[in-house]
């Protein structure tokens, strides 16, 4: 395994990328209408509301949180405590549809579209093994779904914080809870979705089939991530380590397992099951 | 080391590939091949589409595996070794495969990365092979802008940039005009004069012509002969041929049941195979004597169709000289035909 050419191939790919603005547009407009948009309308909406009824109404919809998560919740008056509770909790999904989307995207077409493009007899011929090819794709595919989703989180502190923040008295955000789901889970969440996504770019004949078969692949991941997400952010911090290292331990056997996928072969698109 | 005839002495082959077989599903994409590529020669592998040429370039960078038969590649097998064989070749494949959407200089780069490429000075080689192919000026521009000509330069560029001993080409020419198909073809030639061993496949035969140090004449995934241009010729094509016109052609049929001539046909022009071109004197004083009006007398050099044509003609024919391509029987082709043909041969014993 030479690691620097690995890191050729991600750099590579990577530079595609930016290039394609028709690529990354789409994906900031993503990151933004899930980190920004969404939540301040939502959050300018409870905290400026005048009808305090409505507030009421939603701040007792809290009760029906988990007992661990409902002792988290701070603030005084019902504005705060819905704010705090919308900010930290109902929008933990952000965090995983944006980097599991935006990754599977760009992981569906990144072999079937060496094949598709002729490169993959490039590839095929070059001294990179399958594994640094493999490899340096699935960081290719990672990095511009994590890295939105860490520019979104931090831009989204920013924005809670400013606008819930006086409401909850100060600044409150993120939670530890909120770290450990960032730089824990959601990683081998997004490896494990990229390492089977990965495996149906190299084995389906077109980028469109790619596509289609990760859409089905990564729905139900993202449901479960979602899930798994939301108890690591109810429960104690000790369940987000749990649930995050579980994670890590299926990703790594299925990244394991992904190396095999990618052969010579499927890159020059004359396998006989491609 | 052996020496050859010249006294020269002979380098072992940078390429053997013996009794190579390789299945495509259902399909036979090579079939017993059998050739070797002497080191610092250009050798074309010569075929119709689907002879195996592309399969035969992708065995021996190891970029396909078959299962069947030996290949050694600067002596190791590409299949099992394949990383020490892989850095030591350049390959332009059919389709230039580049990024598009990477600029000129970042397509070298990654090559020149992904090769090894040492950092010190990467910058200038990327340079001076651009500049060798003529595609400098483009180099900072998009590759999706290029015309198929300037693909086709800056695949040769990528293909060189390493410094390769063995250089691969697949139908380097294909999609170019002739200008530019001469231009390329000119290049490759020059890089045998550095010491490379190049391997070029086409279905052309007019590209490669002259330029081709040694041919592989392909069919169906195998070989069907290998050598230099001449010694296929002496052996394929053994029989001088001049090429006459008279005023009034017909006249010239007389020279069919002539001495030492050992073929004629008359179309356009006729073609007259002799025994010796020693002839050509005596048939052109005794037409003259029978007042033949001569108005072309040109003696004809085979060409590589010629030969080509030649060997295919061969493979094709059983003992009777009869067409194999034609079934003896409905659904009777192939190896089945031969067998029934030779069935023939015994009984008409």
């Amino acid at each position: 395994m030479n690691w620097k050419r690995m890191w050729v191939v991600v750099r590579t790919d990577l530079k595609q990328l930016v290039q394609a603005r028709d690529y990354w547009v789409p994906m900031v407009l993503l990151g933004a209408l899930f980190f920004l948009v969404v939540p301040a309308i939502l959050l300018l909406t409870i905290t400026k509301i005048g009808n305090v009824e409505i507030v009421n109404q939603i701040s007792n919809t809290l009760k029906v949180l988990p007992k661990a998560a409902q002792s988290q919740i701070r603030g005084t008056s019902p504005e705060g405590r819905t704010s705090f509770a919308l900010a930290v909790f109902l929008f933990a999904p952000v965090a995983v549809v944006v980097p599991l989307t935006i990754s599977t995207a760009v992981g569906a077409a990144t072999i079937v579209g060496e094949r598709e493009r002729g490169t993959g007899e490039f590839l095929a011929h070059s001294p990179a093994s399958a594994r640094e090819i493999y490899l340096g794709k699935l960081i290719a595919s990672l990095v511009p779904g994590y890295v939105t989703t860490i520019v979104g989180f931090g831009l989204y502190s920013i924005l809670v914080n400013v606008i819930a923040g006086p409401e909850v008295g100060g600044w409150f955000f993120p939670t530890a809870q909120w770290w450990v789901l960032m730089f824990w889970v959601i990683p081998p969440f997004l490896a494990f979705t990229l390492s089977l996504v990965l495996r149906l770019s190299a084995k389906v004949k077109s980028t469109a089939a790619a596509q289609q078969a990760s859409g089905l692949v990564s729905l139900p991941l993202i449901m479960v991530a979602y899930g798994q997400s939301s108890g690591a952010l109810f429960g104690a911090q000790v369940s987000g380590f749990v649930v995050g290292a579980v994670a890590w331990a299926i990703a790594i056997v299925s990244l394991t397992r992904g190396v095999r996928s990618v052969t010579r072969a499927r890159l020059l698109g004359v396998a006989n099951e491609v | 080391m052996t020496a050859t005839t010249s006294g020269q002495p002979l380098l072992p082959p940078v390429v053997s590939l013996r009794g190579v077989g390789h299945r495509f599903g259902d399909v036979q994409a090579l079939d017993d091949l059998t050739f070797d590529v002497p080191a610092n020669r250009i050798t074309v592998l010569l075929g119709p589409n689907g002879a195996g040429k592309t399969t035969a370039i992708r065995s021996i960078t190891g970029a396909l595996s078959p299962a069947v038969g030996e290949i050694s590649v600067f002596g190791t097998d590409p299949r099992g070794e394949g990383d020490a064989v892989r850095p030591r070749c350049g390959v332009v494949s059919a389709k230039p495969a580049l990024y598009d959407r990477l600029s000129g200089y970042d397509n070298l780069l990654y090559s020149a990365q992904l090769y090894g490429v040492a950092k010190a000075g990467m910058r200038e080689k990327i340079v001076a092979a651009a500049d060798r192919f003529g595609i400098l000026d483009a180099l900072d521009h998009q590759v999706g802008g290029y015309s198929t000509g300037m693909k086709t330069r800056l695949a040769l560029s990528r293909s060189v940039l390493h410094d390769p001993d063995l250089l691969l080409f697949d139908e380097p020419t294909s999609g170019l005009d002739p200008e530019s198909s001469q231009a390329v073809l000119d290049l490759i030639r020059e890089m045998t004069d550095d010491g490379k061993t190049v391997v070029m496949c086409t279905h052309l035969l007019a590209e490669a012509e002259g330029l081709a140090d040694h041919v592989v004449v392909m069919e169906s995934g195998t070989a069907l002969c290998t050598g230099t241009p001449e010694d296929l010729t002496a052996r394929y094509l053994p029989a001088a041929t001049v090429v006459l016109d008279a005023e009034a052609p017909d006249q010239l049929d007389r020279l069919a049941h002539a001495t030492g001539v050992t073929g004629y046909d008359r179309g356009d022009v006729a073609r007259v195979q002799l025994d010796g071109f020693g002839r050509v004197p005596d048939l052109i004083l005794a037409l003259a004597r029978d007042g033949v009006r001569l108005t072309r007398v040109e003696p004809h050099v085979p060409t590589l169709e010629d030969l080509y044509f030649a060997v295919r003609r061969e493979r094709h024919q059983d003992s009777f000289g009869r067409p194999v391509d034609e079934p003896l029987a409905p659904g009777v082709t192939g190896p089945e035909h031969t067998q029934a043909a030779a069935q023939l041969e015994r009984t008409a014993r």
